[in-house]
């Protein structure tokens, strides 16, 4: 496997990136709207019994993060059909570069921009009341890079399957937006219905934002573990579960991309 | 480098695109595939870059079996597509450094051809220029200096034509002949195009995923008796009935181009002209002219068909 290949294709895609202002604004507005709007909407009217002082603005922070990760990670790797269209990925293909170095540029180049774009967004932890001397840095990065990995790697996935952008937008809002809603996002499991909290709980994403809560809150999240996350959680059963959705969406974007057409 | 392709065939469902095709390309040979759309020539550039497999056949490299999917062999390859396959948000330095990056080559390495690539192809002075900037011969430029970094000895183009006006198509031509002879480089080269197919040492002439032809423009341009007359007429179909039942000729009609033509081959052309003038005074005729038969008449010859019409 190729190392300059793979470090080649990933600067390509922050080149690209950070060469398109108007992607940087929208994967820092969009999320960055939704934060402020439903934040700002629903403070007055969200209480999570039991945890009086955590307000909307606060518990839907981490979800916003996953969001800036779920988005920015898609959408770099769906440039992978428009490269397709383009003509770009056939030179790629017809390149002595290995399959898995393909798969592993694309994805690290998504995870490079989301990484960097939760980290600008993270810089307004305080604004939701989290303090960033509190924070419990390596859990929130490991939550970041595993999330990302993950959802590039199924974004990658899903771009090399599908033909057009357009069939890429149906899957990502009938897939992975509903699994952002159910991450425990918008509302705690605790408290939703019994078939909606077990979907939490075979949610992926959900133990992106329990981590990522987990992360934020630093020492300050056992005493409201039960009340914003998941009952009977732990640091390592939310990493295990995130490092193995990652393994499992590289493997299933490494697998398609090994099959010629 | 000689690259032999022995029963290749690949098909897509009850399609079959490429049939049986075996044919050899000597080492420093400009080498085309010739034909219209659909006959099979984007397959058999897909199945020679590995990004077909094929369903039978070998490919031998001098005179080794060998297979488009081996690193080793795709590393001696340099691939031109049919659109330029280059990143138009980065700069031309940029697109190229990715290249030499996919083809293994050390920065030391790499940052002396990109020099020489830029120098080579006019390019130096847009260099640091987003490629979405450039003109069309500039990206197809560029896109040749890309693929020439590792120094491949097999050349593979698919319709390098396309977009290129004809200056442009020219100015591409002669740098790569050039090229050729200086690395010995061995070109393949698949056209619809008989002004690009002229620039072929040996031709192969595809229809509906045959091989129905192999020469050298030359041998192939000999397949047509003598020059070749060309009609303009509003009702084509008439003019060549007309022809057949008292001139006794055999008109093809070609619907490639509007209005369609006739074309007939003749040994003693000019003598014929005056001839179907007085026979068509009023007007019927909306042009006639005379000329050496080109690569496209031998299509015709061959097929009953222009090289602008879909294959059957």
């Amino acid at each position: 496997m190729s190392s300059a290949a793979i470090r080649v294709l990933v600067r390509r895609d922050l080149l690209r990136f950070f060469r398109q202002r108007s992607r940087v604004v929208g994967a820092l507005g969009q999320p960055l709207i939704f934060w402020l709007v439903i934040g700002g909407g629903l403070a007055g009217s969200f209480r999570i019994p039991g945890a009086a002082d955590v307000g909307y603005v606060q518990y839907f922070y981490p979800g916003v993060i996953a969001l800036v990760v779920l988005f920015t990670s898609i959408f770099t790797t769906m440039s992978v059909i428009e490269d397709r269209q383009g003509g770009f990925l056939q030179a790629v293909l017809v390149a002595p570069t290995s399959r898995p170095a393909i798969v592993l540029g694309k994805t690290l180049g998504g995870v490079a921009i989301a990484l960097v774009q939760a980290l600008i967004f993270l810089a307004l932890a305080p604004l939701a009341g989290f303090s960033l001397g509190a924070v419990d840095w390596p859990i929130t990065i490991a939550a970041l890079l595993l999330t990302s990995v993950a959802l590039s790697s199924l974004g990658f996935a899903l771009a090399w399957w599908l033909n057009s952008t357009q069939g890429y937008h149906v899957v990502m809002s009938v897939l992975l937006i509903p699994m952002w809603v159910l991450s425990g996002a918008m509302f705690p499991p605790q408290g939703a219905h019994g078939v909606i909290a077990a979907l939490m709980r075979c949610n992926p994403i959900a133990y992106s934002v329990a981590a990522l809560r987990r992360g934020l809150y630093g020492p300050a999240y056992p005493a409201i573990s039960a009340q914003v996350g998941f009952s009977h959680s732990s640091t390592a059963l939310e990493l295990t579960i995130l490092a193995a959705f990652a393994l499992g969406a590289l493997a299933l974007a490494a697998r398609l991309c090994a099959k010629r057409t | 480098m000689s690259l032999r392709l022995e029963g290749l065939t690949r098909r897509f469902g009850a399609r079959v695109a490429v049939d049986q095709l075996t044919v050899e390309i000597k080492r420093g040979e400009i080498f085309g595939f010739l034909g219209p759309n659909g006959a099979g020539k984007s397959t058999t550039f897909q199945l020679l870059t590995g990004l077909l497999a094929p369903d039978a056949g070998t490919l031998y490299l001098d005179g080794q079996a060998v297979s488009a999917l081996d690193a080793r062999f795709r590393a001696r390859l340099g691939v031109v597509f049919q659109h330029p396959s280059l990143d138009g948000k980065l700069t031309g330095r940029e697109n190229l450094e990715l290249g030499a990056a996919l083809y293994g080559l050390p920065r030391t390495v790499a940052r002396p051809r990109i020099q020489e690539g830029l120098a080579l192809f006019e390019l130096t002075d847009r260099a640091h220029e987003p490629v979405e900037r450039y003109s069309g011969g500039m990206r197809r430029r560029l896109e040749l200096a890309r693929v020439l970094l590792h120094r491949p000895e097999i050349l593979i183009m698919d319709e390098p034509s396309a977009g290129l006006d004809q200056a442009s198509l020219r100015r591409f031509w002669q740098q790569l002949i050039t090229l050729r002879t200086e690395r010995e480089m061995t070109v393949l080269c698949t056209t619809h195009q008989p002004e690009e197919a002229a620039y072929c040492d040996r031709l192969a002439v595809l229809d509906g995923g045959r091989l129905i032809a192999c020469g050298t423009p030359e041998e192939l341009r000999k397949r047509v008796g003598g020059d070749v007359i060309t009609i303009e007429a509003e009702r084509p179909e008439e003019i060549a009935a007309t022809l057949r039942a008292e001139l006794h000729l055999d008109p093809q009609l070609v619907t490639d181009s509007d209005p369609p033509r006739l074309l007939i081959e003749a040994p003693r052309a000019h003598e014929l002209i005056p001839r179907l003038v007085e026979r068509f005074p009023s007007g019927r005729l909306l042009s006639v002219g005379m000329r050496p038969p080109s690569l496209g008449d031998v299509f015709v010859k061959l097929t009953g068909r222009g090289l602008g019409q879909e294959a059957a």
